[in-house]
């Protein structure tokens, strides 16, 4: 019984915060209603019993990821985004299209086998297994990862970084000239800046 | 008393997915287009993680791959949206238009 309310409860919770991801305008409170989203999951995943998932999805999900998207809202200032009218195209289309899909979620949903219920308290995620299966089975894809991460490490380190690069934009004409005022009147010089500087 | 059955959290997972699908289709800032994704990728950590308790421990060690991913997507994706930002000032997904034939 506690289990059911329990699953219902946190269920709705975070039913509604993913609606209320979509309906908010200030990106700001998007991102808190996506971490009510991620907390009331890492709730479904402890009555599920996979207590290293639940825990994994606070530390990372809730932590990392989520203190990054604050951190570039506030970067980028990020301010009430403006809305346009749909097409109408899209309205009469989208209704039926939408009832049909959901029809066929519902069929393939209700002609699933006879599925197992779970039962509260019963672990079955414990960190030893997890941690057996990850380095024993899935070794390979271990290590994949760990290269894709360390990629993309680098690749967000190359594109935000503050550098001048091929990416952003060229320099304004004062900023340049009173660099060039600065770096002295010979071209010579002037070369081995710009040298230095596309290196 | 009604047994929880995966059913269940199928069911909360289709929901999940599907306003995920919705931000990603008709929301304009990129930060929440990302953040929708994420939510993508919620619901499907949640059904493997509900389909792990009748198939073994795999779909759990699945979805710890799946947030190691989506860690990375994050990350790419906010630097693209920085460099992004840089050069336009603005982070509307419908003036994204440079690669637009």
């Amino acid at each position: 019984m506690l289990h059911l309310i329990l699953f219902s409860v946190f269920a709705v919770i975070a039913v509604a915060g993913a609606l209320n991801l979509l309906v908010q305008r200030h990106p700001i409170s998007s991102a808190l209603s996506l971490i009510v989203v991620m907390g009331s999951l890492a709730v479904e995943y402890l009555l599920l019993g996979a207590e290293f998932v639940a825990a994994i999805q606070v530390i990372i999900y809730a932590g990392a990821i989520m203190v990054l998207f604050v951190f570039v809202i506030m970067l980028l200032n990020a301010g009430v985004e403006e809305r346009t009218k749909g097409s109408k195209v899209a309205l009469i289309l989208g209704f039926p299209a939408m009832l049909v899909g959901g029809l066929l979620v519902a069929w393939v949903l209700l002609r699933a086998p006879n599925v197992g219920s779970v039962n509260v308290g019963a672990m079955y995620g414990p960190p030893k297994a997890i941690g057996w299966l990850l380095f024993h089975d899935f070794l390979l894809p271990f290590e994949v990862t760990s290269v894709l991460v360390l990629i993309a490490i680098m690749g967000a380190v190359v594109l935000a970084s503050p550098v001048r690069s091929r990416f952003s934009r060229p320099q304004p004409e004062p900023e340049r000239q009173a660099l060039k005022a600065a770096a002295g009147t010979e071209p010579a010089h002037e070369e081995t800046v710009t040298a230095r500087r596309s290196s | 008393m009604v047994p929880i059955t995966t059913l269940h959290y199928l069911v909360v997972a289709a929901a999940l997915f599907v306003l995920g699908t919705i931000g990603v289709l008709t929301r304009r800032n990129v930060v929440i287009i990302l953040m929708s994704i994420e939510l993508i990728l919620n619901a499907v950590n949640l059904n493997l993680v509900a389909f792990s308790r009748l198939y073994g421990l795999h779909g759990q060690v699945f979805a710890v791959f799946v947030i190691t991913d989506a860690a990375a997507e994050a990350a790419v994706g906010l630097g693209i949206l920085i460099a992004f930002f840089r050069n336009k000032e603005t982070v509307n997904m419908d003036e994204v238009d440079l690669l637009k034939w």
